[in-house]
């Protein structure tokens, strides 16, 4: 049998194409599931135009493209750029100690992987996170270098999210800015104490200062754009962090004082909070297979909300004498009953602040109803079409209806009849709870 | 069904150059219908209108002086509809916007307003979904070609999005339902109609016309949707509620 040379090598070049792609399927699959504990999926805010007909636009609202069956949102390719790492953080599963297969890509794989992804509409952009190799630098340096290729060699527009590493110097992170529409940096703990048990080798002071830097840039880049409109964007979705919420201890008061401490020092974008799922059987951390705290997170959530949109201090939330939110109800109505004597509210008079704070209330029905109250008073059944949730709110509003709630009622009473006429999406968790009204 | 039946072409100029005449000539107890969708009523009486760009454009600016432009898109939004009736509702709230002098298009107590301002926003979260699942597929010719099915018409409401984002590759999306689709040839956007092989898969990725680079890239997107998920937090009612069923079926990640 004759060799032909221009077949075999067309061969060869078919097998090492195939096994290239079978490489970067593994280690995609490695740094994807390694990465999927960082749970911002925000790709909004960036306000980055397709003006040099390259490719993305990141100017109107995030989207998110699809959702995993756990119900979070896809909207960001989310990976490490490598998982061997030097720390041993006992809430992470890339700790140094764990016993998992490693893997890195190279600066290029990720270019091409966001590229290919974006062009076929499934990303808003790129989420690059790192676990931490030889130095702090050495890693920023590398997570830099792939949003400096996107921007620069691929012309590309869409959304970049990079993770800002604890103790990367102020020049890195300066240079980061300018490729990136967010940084982040991950406090993950949210009390000193707590750090120091379950990520010894970490130092607090390594946190704070690229977060105190990019804080810094970000103000000074507003001042900037306001003379000159043509300064560089840096940053411009902003800085957000992540607390895990039940690994260590912590009530939900010194979770959302902690928050409130970066959102007003640090301006933050936003403050995330991520149950801590089981992944380790540190005698620190709660057993592997035990519950994720679904249920407070999305209280967590809740809270965040009614302090960034709905006008409420973290202290009328949680305080020394509420340190932890209610599961069985949501904040809002759990702050208005503790507070009756605020109510009821005026549907016809009341101020935007106050129809805020009505349980049932959501600030689209607010717009609403302060829109459709300038042409004729609403009665009950106008606020029913306009979607105000009429279980809860019907306590605590008057309107230009005559049937309403005259009585006076008990703050458990009150609670007692919204439960009897509605179904929680937690109700199997909650039952035992609910027993106690029925 | 009693009165008269404005007969028009389906098209937006169509709809408004009815409303036009219904003023011109102070129609009371009329209706509008589109000519692929006609009911014939009982005892009514039937006029065909044709569209009329120059009295179309009155109305439209005439609507535009009397209300906020967010109101005069969501009329334009709820009419993308394609509802069943959706004209007549659009018709009563014209005339309600036109009947007094003040502005009313906030009036949430009022019927068609607010059936307004909830079909259009049905309409926009079905333009925000369309944008998000549009999955692109390279063709041989290189050419990232997506087919769609959406609920709504809002095919001319994702234009403009999609132009700004793939400026530098060509694409085309079709609407697979209403048989029209959207061209971009690196330079400008066209509306085009295509024909398919007979029994064409939509929802496979079918080797004689796609590239082979374009297997890969969906072996390794399937792969990570699967990576990136939390199992210890299945939430499956959750997840369907964000990608109803009915979208599964031209998402490569929900491919089997």
């Amino acid at each position: 049998m004759i060799l032909n040379p221009t077949s075999l090598l067309k061969q060869f070049t078919q097998y090492q194409q195939l096994m290239s792609f079978e490489r970067t399927l593994e280690k995609l699959k490695i740094l994807a599931d390694a990465a999927k504990y960082d749970v911002s999926c925000s790709s909004s805010g960036s306000q980055r135009k397709n003006t040099n007909k390259g490719i993305g636009d990141s100017t109107g609202m995030g989207i998110c493209h699809s959702y995993t069956e756990d119900g979070r949102c896809v909207s960001l390719l989310k990976i490490l750029l490598t998982n061997y790492c030097i720390f041993d953080c006992a809430y992470c599963v890339t700790r140094k100690s764990n016993d998992v297969k490693r893997a890195a890509f190279k600066v290029q794989e990720v270019v091409d992987l966001t590229i290919n992804f974006y062009r076929r509409n499934y990303i808003e952009g790129l989420f690059l996170s790192s676990g931490i190799f030889k130095s702090a630098d050495y890693t920023m340096e590398r997570l830099v270098a792939v949003a400096k290729k996107l921007r620069i060699e691929e012309n590309f527009n869409g959304y970049i999210h990079l993770k800002s590493i604890p103790g990367a110097s102020d020049e890195l992170m300066r240079e980061a800015g300018l490729y990136a529409d967010r940084l982040s940096v991950n406090i993950e703990i949210p009390t000193k104490s707590g750090l120091k048990l379950l990520a010894p080798d970490k130092n607090f002071e390594d946190f704070i200062k690229p977060m105190e830097k990019v804080k810094n840039e970000i103000i000074q880049y507003k001042a900037e754009k306001k003379i000159i409109k043509s300064t560089p964007k840096y940053a411009p979705a902003g800085q957000s962090t992540q607390m895990i919420v039940g690994a260590s201890g912590e009530n939900d008061f010194q979770i959302l004082k902690t928050a409130e401490h970066y959102y007003k020092n640090y301006n933050l974008k936003r403050v995330y909070y991520s149950g801590y799922v089981p992944i380790s059987l540190d005698s620190r951390l709660p057993k592997i297979g035990s519950e994720v705290p679904m249920l407070r997170e999305n209280r967590l959530y809740q809270s965040d909300w009614l302090t960034r949109f709905y006008g409420f201090q973290t202290s009328e939330i949680v305080n020394q004498n509420h340190q932890n939110l209610d599961l069985d109800i949501d904040p809002k109505l759990s702050w208005a009953l503790r507070n009756l004597h605020e109510f009821p509210v005026d549907v016809n008079k009341a101020e935007k602040r106050m129809l805020a704070r009505v349980p049932g209330v959501g600030m689209k029905s607010v717009a609403k109803i302060v829109m459709a109250r300038k042409h004729r008073r609403l009665n009950w059944e106008h606020l029913k079409k306009i979607g105000i949730a009429f279980n809860r709110a019907q306590y605590f509003l008057v309107c230009d209806s005559h049937q309403f709630e005259r009585r006076d009622l008990t703050a458990e009473k009150i609670k007692a009849s919204i439960f009897k006429n509605s179904k929680s999406k937690y109700e199997k968790l909650l039952s035992p709870q609910l027993n106690l009204f029925s | 069904m009693n009165g008269k039946i404005l007969i028009y072409d389906g098209s937006f100029e169509g709809f408004l150059t009815c409303i036009f005449h219904i003023f011109e000539y102070n129609l009371k107890d009329v209706s509008i219908q589109n000519e692929f969708l006609i009911q014939n009523g009982l005892f009514s009486e039937n006029e065909t209108i044709i569209t009329d760009k120059e009295k179309s454009d009155r109305v439209w600016q005439g609507l535009k002086g009397k209300v906020a432009a967010i109101s005069a898109t969501k009329m334009y939004y709820a009419f993308l509809s394609e509802q069943l009736g959706i004209e007549n509702i659009l018709l009563d709230y014209l005339q309600y916007i036109f009947s007094t002098k003040k502005k009313v298009d906030t009036d949430f107590t009022h019927a068609s307003v607010l059936k307004t301002s909830q079909i259009a926003k049905n309409v926009s979260r079905e333009k925000h979904r369309m944008e998000a699942f549009v999955r692109f597929k390279l063709t041989k010719d290189e050419i990232y070609f997506a087919n769609i099915a959406p609920d709504f018409n809002v095919l001319p409401l994702i234009s403009k999005h999609f132009k700004s984002r793939y400026a530098d590759q060509k694409w085309v999306i079709y609407d697979i339902k209403r048989n029209y689709g959207l061209h971009y040839d690196l330079n400008s956007l066209e509306i085009i109609q295509m024909d398919f092989p007979k029994n064409f898969d939509f929802s496979k990725t079918d080797d004689n016309f796609f590239s082979e680079k374009e297997f890969e890239f969906q072996k390794l997107w399937q792969d990570y949707f699967k990576s990136t998920n939390i199992t210890e937090r299945k939430n499956m009612k959750l997840h369907i509620r964000h990608v109803p069923k009915r979208y599964w079926k031209y998402l490569s990640e929900k491919q089997p």
